[in-house]
């Protein structure tokens, strides 16, 4: 499968993303500058985390203007897969590709903890290779992901199965005390209506390995895989 | 009942990454017209009282003692009289 | 003279001073001149009281077969911005621990932020990927408010710029006592790693070759930041504040990214960073290393601020801001790999043969000095007598201690695993990302961080120690402890140690007590660097930490480097299994004086005093027993006792690995505090498997370092025989919630 990683001015998971993916999953990969247009031949385009533009003014706020983000909505709106982690997340919401938005931390402080998740929809491009109701422990690493979606917004997300991840505890209850950042209803990851555009504020890329701590995150990339392989 | 409006902003020879990105990104979406940027913080404050002589002292002293940096921020505010209500 | 002695103080120049160079030059200096002197001459760049000094410090290593490159030392200190190592398969380490002190007491957040900022960039410079960034922090107590404050900002700024450059930051230590009330110590190390044939030299040659600045404008920031605020004790000195740097991490990741693009190729001669002193040092220090001259022309810089005059933008200490020399004819290529990161670069001069440093403003010359002369800092070296203060703290009754008075030895074991200097430092810790570059294999809390290196089966292990307290005791046991306990963390993680980069926090070195502290640490630390292998490859020099002429204690930060051959056999502090058995390498001697300097000590009698010492031969048994034996995969656990003592390391095993210990037998007489308590240096904790107490016994034995059993793995409660007896949850809390409130 050929996936793509974004590189915006202050990215920074994009080489950890490009290493589980390419080193340890031995998928095709390459880098996408943000003033490329091109995503021909790609199956999966990926929004890494960083601070991108410095996340002045608001995390993601200048980014979602970069050349590469129309051609980002086109290969969406083809049904191809889109993947936001962290800041790509962010960049996911301020772009409307996702909804709802992702302010600062409820206590004001950055966290950079292991997290447990429960994967609360096992049937989507992204989850497919989990277990229903699942704990995957995953790491966050942000300032910014205190997810917020109006009462709408949030009953549409619930009704449809589109809450993929929530924090919870090891046991998979969901707790206010495992939740990291005071995100609404513990969320930390989401998708689209279509299901082919993911949001996400853990970092799977950071947990592919049991030498650095846990290998989860491999879930979501087989997922990937998986569907896409299916597809073909 | 004051409603003060408060300013902080960077001092003018203090370096701001913030506004050199955003302008930047002005610039980047064509608003060519956009000379400087220079980023800060709005705050509003409802304080009880009935001497605006004494409520401007008092936020003068939150903007030197909390509300701004003035290692490195400057601060203004307008008091406005509110109804209550 | 045509200046005023005001004149000379601004730029921290003495009248002696100011007459050497008009003899040198044989002319009075121009006033830009003069600025540039005072800067290079400064102790920051030019290390006047320190250079003698620091000659002391080992700079190579023994390595085995003499033609093994692994080990060896690649660049000394003062070659370049940091110092290299090789590690195997052509690849080297390059580390460099600076300080921020003063500009952290000034502006804490941005002090601590623009610190980071500093040292990632004499990384990058060098060619090498910034992989690991620690800190060594020193506050007052927190119990007043202003250093609350310091440590807040402090751990913000740090956090703030650390986390948006997207290096991980993985460890250091928090110390706090009150030397350090309104004088915090912020010392940050970064560690990079390069090809061994790629680095990049910050030197300028090739006459004729253009001189680029790259990044941010030019603005006032920070003027006399190297002569002003580094050589001079201040209280709160409003004037000072003018000289707050504010950092901008988003442009130092571009020009991370632009430099290490530019250091693959074959376009540049040399890339400098401006750190202290700006383009002044920058420049003329490049030139020193190329033996070059140069001509700058400051309308070229580009500038913030108006009417800024050659004197201040060659004084500027801007952040965010390189100076790359460009071999003739690759200039286009080079502005193009800035223009992709959308960084400005101009070119404000050029490289000459003449051997001069020109400072233009157009068609008039400011400056004309020999570049020799500039970068020829005198050098003072005093005879310092020990100070009588000092024999009377160590001589001192400290018996008293032995005596817990009226509380238990459970509620003083409680009370130090919850003191801010032994307590879990999670709290400031989760503020930093310590995993991004997916290298961190142990995280900060354990006694060194490991990082794995990818595409080889190695590991480094990186750790930083420094106990004040020890060296205002004794200024050269300290030192040598300080090395000590660095190498000894790295070893606990079954690494090797192999070299060290170090920061010298001091108080005034003029004064005599602070030149023989200074003097006897050095010392000290550069015996132990001799007997434990680990030359000295980079360091820094902070001096005058005084708050109204009270010194900090004598802070030497020592940053560790050790190598683990295969990283999947590293061990970690915490204990493993039930039914393991713990022993303790190397013995305290159960004598009062274990209790010398220790944190319980002053717990408990409000005391500093006694007089710490180190065994340095027993140290490397000590830590080659130890290392051996991780070898052969006979520990399963290590961690090293230092602050609380053998108590507090057996309980952060156990809370570490969440298992309960249980010590059947234990030191009850008049000597238990000493014996629970005592900070003798040399001792690791370790744990064995069952069947494997006899192999850990010949390893003892073999390496003539005494063990000693002292109980098992498991259950739910800490019990050190009569004296102890806590119930696992409690001794946790205890440790986790130490910082809990107080920020």
């Amino acid at each position: 499968m050929k996936f793509g990683i974004v590189t915006f001015p202050g990215t920074w998971s994009d080489g950890d993303c490009y290493y589980s993916l390419g080193n340890i999953l031995e998928q095709d990969v390459r880098y996408i500058w943000h003033k490329d247009t091109d995503l021909s031949g790609l199956d999966c385009v990926v929004l890494p985390g960083g601070f991108s533009y410095g996340d002045y003014l608001r995390a993601g706020a200048i980014a979602r203007f970069s050349a590469v983000m129309p051609a980002v909505e086109r290969f969406a709106a083809g049904g191809k897969l889109v993947i936001g982690i962290c800041n790509g997340f962010q960049i996911l919401c301020e772009a409307g590709l996702l909804p709802g938005a992702l302010m600062t931390n409820s206590h004001l402080q950055y966290r950079c903890q292991w997290t447990n998740l429960k994967v609360e929809n096992h049937n989507s491009p992204f989850t497919n290779q989990s277990t229903a109701g699942q704990v995957i422990k995953v790491p966050i690493s942000h300032h910014g992901g205190n997810y917020y979606a109006d009462e709408r917004t949030l009953e549409d997300l619930e009704k449809n199965n589109r809450v993929l991840f929530r924090y919870c505890e090891s046991n998979g209850e969901i707790s206010a005390g495992s939740n990291p950042n005071g995100s609404m209803h513990n969320i930390a990851g989401i998708i689209n209506a279509r299901g082919n555009v993911m949001g996400m504020m853990p970092h799977p890329e950071r947990a592919c390995e049991p030498l650095l701590g846990g290998s989860d995150g491999n879930i979501i990339w087989k997922s990937i895989i998986r569907y896409l392989t299916n597809k073909v | 009942m004051y409603l003060a409006k408060v300013y902080i902003t960077l001092k003018p020879t203090v370096n701001d990454p913030q506004g050199l990105t955003i302008k930047g990104a002005l610039h980047n979406l064509g608003f060519d017209t956009v000379k400087s940027v220079r980023y800060g913080k709005y705050m509003e404050l409802q304080m009880e009282g009935e001497d605006i002589a004494r409520a401007g002292e008092q936020v003068k002293e939150m903007c030197r003692k909390l509300l701004a940096n003035t290692v490195i921020e400057n601060f203004s505010f307008e008091l406005e009289e509110m109804k209550i209500t | 003279m045509v200046f005023k002695k005001e004149v000379l103080d601004e730029v921290a120049l003495s009248i002696g001073e100011y007459n050497l160079i008009v003899q040198k030059l044989g002319r009075e200096p121009t006033i830009v001149e003069l600025g540039l002197f005072g800067s290079l001459w400064s102790e920051h760049c030019g290390y006047k009281h320190s250079r003698k000094l620091l000659k002391l410090f080992p700079v190579t290593r023994r390595t085995a077969g003499g033609k093994e490159q692994l080990g060896q030392v690649v660049i000394k200190p003062g070659e370049e911005n940091a110092g290299a190592v090789d590690i195997g398969d052509g690849l080297c380490v390059i580390m460099k621990i600076e300080s921020h002190n003063h500009p952290s007491a000034v502006e804490p957040y941005q002090g601590a932020a623009t610190g980071v900022g500093g040292i990632v960039r004499d990384i990058f410079t060098m060619g090498a990927r910034p992989i690991a960034l620690l800190n060594s922090l020193r506050f007052g107590p927190l119990d007043i408010p202003r250093n609350r404050y310091l440590f807040n900002g402090v751990v913000g700024g740090i956090g703030g710029y650390g986390n948006c450059l997207g290096i991980p930051d993985v460890g250091g230590e928090i110390f706090f006592a009150k030397p350090y009330s309104s004088n915090p110590l912020v010392n940050a190390m970064c560690v990079g790693i390069a090809r061994r044939d790629s680095l990049v030299s910050a030197r300028a040659s090739g006459v004729g070759n253009k001189i680029m600045l790259v990044g941010a404008d030019t603005g006032r920031d920070g003027l006399h930041g190297a002569s002003g605020l580094a050589s001079r004790t201040f209280g709160e000195q409003p004037e000072m504040r003018s000289a707050v740097q504010v950092g901008n991490p988003f442009m130092e990741k571009l020009l991370m990214e632009a430099c290490l693009e530019l250091a693959s190729t074959d376009w540049i001669v040399g890339i400098q960073d401006l750190g202290a002193a700006g383009l002044t040092s920058a420049s003329i220090e490049s030139a020193e290393k190329g033996g070059s001259g140069l001509d700058i022309d400051v309308l070229k810089v580009p500038r913030r601020e108006q009417g800024m005059t050659p004197y201040e933008i060659m004084l500027s200490e801007s952040q965010e801001r390189m100076l790359v020399v460009v071999k003739t004819g690759c200039e286009e290529k080079v502005m193009a790999v800035f223009q992709k990161w959308d960084l400005k670069a101009d070119v404000i001069g050029t490289v000459t043969g003449d051997g001069l440093a020109r400072i233009r403003e157009g068609d008039v010359i400011h400056a004309e000095a020999p570049v020799a002369i500039l970068t020829d800092a005198p050098s003072y070296r005093l005879y310092p007598r020990k100070p009588a203060w000092i024999k009377k703290l160590q001589n001192r009754d400290i018996s008293g201690a032995l005596n817990p008075g009226r509380k238990s030895f459970n509620w003083w074991l409680l009370k130090l695993l919850g003191s801010p200097n032994i307590c879990s430092k999670s709290l400031v810790f989760r503020q930093y990302d310590h995993q991004v570059l997916n290298n961190t294999v142990i995280s900060p809390g354990g006694d060194a961080a490991v990082l794995r290196i990818k595409g080889t089966p190695r590991g480094i292990a990186l750790s930083t120690d420094g106990n004040g307290r020890y060296c205002y005791l004794d200024p050269y046991a300290g030192g040598a402890m300080a090395v000590a306990e660095a190498a000894r963390n790295v070893v606990c993680t079954g690494a090797i140690p192999i070299a060290i980069t170090n920061c010298l926090n001091f108080g005034n070195p003029e004064k005599n007590d602070i030149y023989y502290q200074l003097k006897e640490c050095i010392r000290g630390m550069a015996r132990a660097c001799r007997v434990l292998n680990t030359p000295v490859i980079s360091g820094n020099v902070s001096l005058y930490n005084e708050t109204h002429g009270e010194a900090v204690y004598p802070t030497p930060v020592v940053g560790m480097l050790g190598l683990l051959l295969d990283v999947r056999r590293h061990v970690t502090a915490g204990f493993q299994e039930k039914g393991d058995v713990v022993y303790l390498l190397g013995v305290g001697d159960d004598r009062v004086n274990d209790l010398a300097g220790s944190e319980y000590l002053e717990q408990r009698l409000g005391l500093v005093a006694g007089r710490p010492s180190i065994d340095l031969a027993m140290e490397r048994r000590v830590q080659r027993c130890c290392l051996a034996a991780i070898g052969k995969k006979i520990i399963k656990s290590a961690h090293d006792c230092a602050e609380g003592g053998l108590a507090v390391a057996l309980a952060e095993s156990s809370i570490l690995g969440g298992k309960g210990f249980i010590g059947p037998q234990w030191e009850c007489g008049e000597l238990a505090a000493a014996n629970l308590f005592g900070e003798t240096p040399s001792r690791i904790v370790v744990s064995v498997a069952k069947d494997r107490e006899d192999a850990l016994l010949k390893e003892a034995k073999r390496h003539r370092v005494p063990v000693k059993r002292l109980g098992t793995v498991g259950g739910a409660s800490f019990i050190l025989g009569e004296n102890v007896n806590i119930s696992l949850r409690d001794i946790e809390q205890a440790w986790k919630q130490g910082l809990e409130g107080k920020g």
